[in-house]
């Protein structure tokens, strides 16, 4: 994290005050990112600030990208040793099917704001999570940065994440009539429904899915020593 | 009379000058657009969900796919967000091989977007000339990568391999006589770096040719002065990179303000528009394929006066060399690990852009310290320069719309992803 980040750090901090949750530098000292979780309720007045303020002048909104939390963390690949039944081929997977009517986990749902200053050559990144309500939803920033139009739209397609004040919140990059928002991590790589030409009705229908789930390469989280950071006791070497 | 109502019409997804599979419906009063709303996502294969399925390095092969007319700027923007997150260094003569190979692609997308945006304007002839210079880049991407587009050519770590020493050379067959290969060999007979920096003495003549045909040429001006003009702060405000941004009068670019790999270290020039029309956008457009060209010398001069390695030495992410996998045990287990399981990345997360030939390709990345990526998110420019699309043709005739599209150099590889 080199001295200017810092100051923008120290800036945003002194500026925002309890509209700032945390404030999270780059993992490693080179990359200069700084991302910052923001709480909801005061997203579109920091967001204004930021456009707006001489210190901060993030002029360009240039991605937001919605992330479901659901499985972070979740490794595929359980055996650490060689038991009696060998390793396992880390392909059981459990389905997690939520129930749609509860509501979720307040950091299921998170929308990630790349920022750019042109006039600072600065860059920020928000983060605002969700919370619980179900269908997930947050301010929209579309009064304040143009670009949004499209970029909350495709958020909404992909993770069903609903934009207050949004003022043509359609799917944007799925088919005419598709259900469900594929970027969540309990919808199916595969899909639900495939399209097929049915003869005998002449025209094309849609079918529950043949494909079979299958894993080629689990997942695998590693205790590596490599990445052992200060706070972290050190694992044993995957 | 009867009262004429505004009439709706669909432009695409087959039409020829939609740059493949835009739907744009457009209402329109006349010959006059009141709202254009394009329809996007024909294209989209969930390119992001793949790659979360997928150890980091199966997933390079999808970035090409991605922006399919600039196939490795696409992978370096992914291959920097994975080394970024890894902490590692490339070699610096991966590094000027990757920016020399990012400037060939600069060149072929210009290319590519030159030839189509002429021939949706009329100028045919350009089409033709464009593909001419194309082949020669392309046999660039085939002799390093092996093939012509969709190369995986650049790796965590650094490229693949070395510029191989000689240029393949064209054989006497029965449509070409010995004579008709004397000639087409003739810039093969060196390395092949003499055979990019033979291009690069060729190719600023074969700029002033097309500047030539179109620049002062009457039809063109009309087509495209003063058409799609977009203000500096509009620009900012939708989100545009790249040469849209500069056409509006903005100054950036990435390799200059934020730079990356060596490009702090070479000569070059950013042009920058004026009046942020069609007209202007082509014009820095034509000139970053001159400067392009200014760094694909210096490039080439300095990688045959420097040889060194092309690949990180540490075989958790990068293959051990077959001979040494035929002698050592450790070396086999590496090669078996990293092309079974991949390679771990620590938790975090990370966004790495490069000025793309469109504007800034950026790969946003969280890993949760797992073999796959937990979730990546790839801006692409061309997805903001489109959601402009009402705003820029909005009061202008239908035939503009073509001038527009092809101003914002569509592809819709990268759009829907």
């Amino acid at each position: 994290m080199n001295s200017r980040y810092q100051a923008l750090s120290a800036n945003l901090s002194a500026r925002f005050g309890d509209a700032i949750e945390d404030v999270i530098q780059g993992p490693n000292d080179a990359h200069g990112e700084l991302t910052v979780v923001v709480a909801k309720e005061s997203l579109t007045q920091v967001c204004a600030a930021l456009r707006d303020e001489p210190d901060f002048a993030f002029e360009m909104l240039i991605d937001i990208c919605g992330v479901d939390y659901l499985t972070y963390g979740e490794s595929e690949w359980e055996t650490r040793s060689a038991s009696n039944s060998g390793f396992s081929r880390g392909v059981d997977r459990e389905v997690v099917i939520p129930d749609p009517a509860t509501e979720y986990d307040s950091q299921r749902f998170a929308v990630v704001y790349q920022l750019l200053s042109v006039s600072n050559n600065q860059r920020l990144r928000l983060r605002v999570y969700t919370g619980t309500a179900n269908p997930p939803v947050v301010p929209s920033v579309i009064e304040i940065w143009s670009s949004a139009d499209w970029y909350e739209r495709e958020a909404f397609d992909l993770f069903g994440i609903l934009f207050e004040g949004h003022p043509d919140l359609r799917r944007i990059l799925t088919d005419y009539g598709f259900i469900g928002h594929p970027f969540r991590k309990d919808f199916p790589l595969s899909g639900n429904v495939e399209v097929k030409y049915d003869e005998e009705l002449g025209r094309v229908v849609y079918q529950p899915v043949s494909i079979e789930p299958r894993t080629l390469v689990p997942r695998t989280i590693r205790d590596d020593n490599r990445y052992v950071s200060a706070d972290k006791e050190s694992g044993d070497n995957g | 009379m009867a009262e004429i109502q505004n009439f709706t019409m669909n432009f695409g997804p087959q039409h020829p000058a939609a740059h493949g599979v835009l739907r744009l419906v457009l209402e329109m009063e006349g010959e006059v657009i009141k709202t254009a709303d394009p329809h996007i996502g024909l294209l989209h294969r969930a390119t992001e969900k793949l790659a979360e399925t997928k150890p980091y390095n199966q997933s390079i092969g999808y970035m090409d796919r991605l922006d399919y007319v600039s196939m490795m700027c696409n992978e370096h923007g992914y291959v920097m967000a994975i080394e970024k997150l890894l902490g590692i260094d490339v070699p610096v003569r991966a590094q000027y091989i990757r920016v020399m190979f990012d400037e060939i692609t600069r060149i072929l997308n210009h290319l590519m977007w030159l030839g189509t945006h002429g021939l949706d304007v009329g100028a045919m002839t350009m089409f033709l000339y464009c593909f001419r210079e194309r082949e020669d880049l392309m046999d660039c991407y085939e002799v390093v990568s092996g093939t012509r587009m969709h190369a995986t050519y650049y790796r965590p770590g650094g490229v693949y391999r070395d510029i191989p020493a000689s240029m393949p050379r064209y054989q006497p067959s029965k449509i070409h006589n010995e004579k008709d290969v004397a000639r087409m060999n003739r810039a093969r007979e060196g390395t092949v770096l003499d055979f990019i920096l033979d291009f690069t003495e060729r190719f600023p003549v074969r700029v002033d040719e097309y500047e030539t045909l179109l620049t002062d040429n009457r039809i063109w001006k009309q087509r495209t002065v003063n058409i799609g003009v977009v203000s500096p702060e509009r620009a900012l405000q939708l989100g545009f990179t790249g040469p849209m941004l500069r056409g509006s009068g903005v100054e950036w670019d990435l390799r200059k303000k934020q730079p990356y790999e060596v490009y702090a270290d070479l000569d070059f020039d950013i042009p920058v528009g004026v009046t942020g029309d069609c007209y202007d956008r082509y014009l820095v457009r034509m000139e970053e394929m001159r400067q392009s060209n200014h760094i694909v010398r210096q490039c080439a001069k300095w990688l045959a006066a420097n040889p060194g390695p092309v690949m990180i030495d540490d075989h958790k992410y990068a293959p051990p060399k077959r001979t040494e996998m035929k002698e050592g045990m450790e070396s086999m287990i590496h090669h078996f690990k990293l092309f079974t399981e991949g390679y771990c990345v620590p938790e975090g997360e990370v966004y790495a852009a490069v000025e793309h030939p469109k504007g800034e390709f950026g790969v946003y990345l969280v890993s949760d310290g797992a073999n796959k990526p937990y979730r990546l998110k790839v801006r692409a420019p061309g997805f903001a320069h489109l959601s402009a699309m009402h705003e820029m043709v909005q009061g202008h005739m239908l035939a503009d719309v073509v001038s527009v599209i092809g101003t914002q150099d569509i592809v819709f590889g990268e759009i829907d992803r």
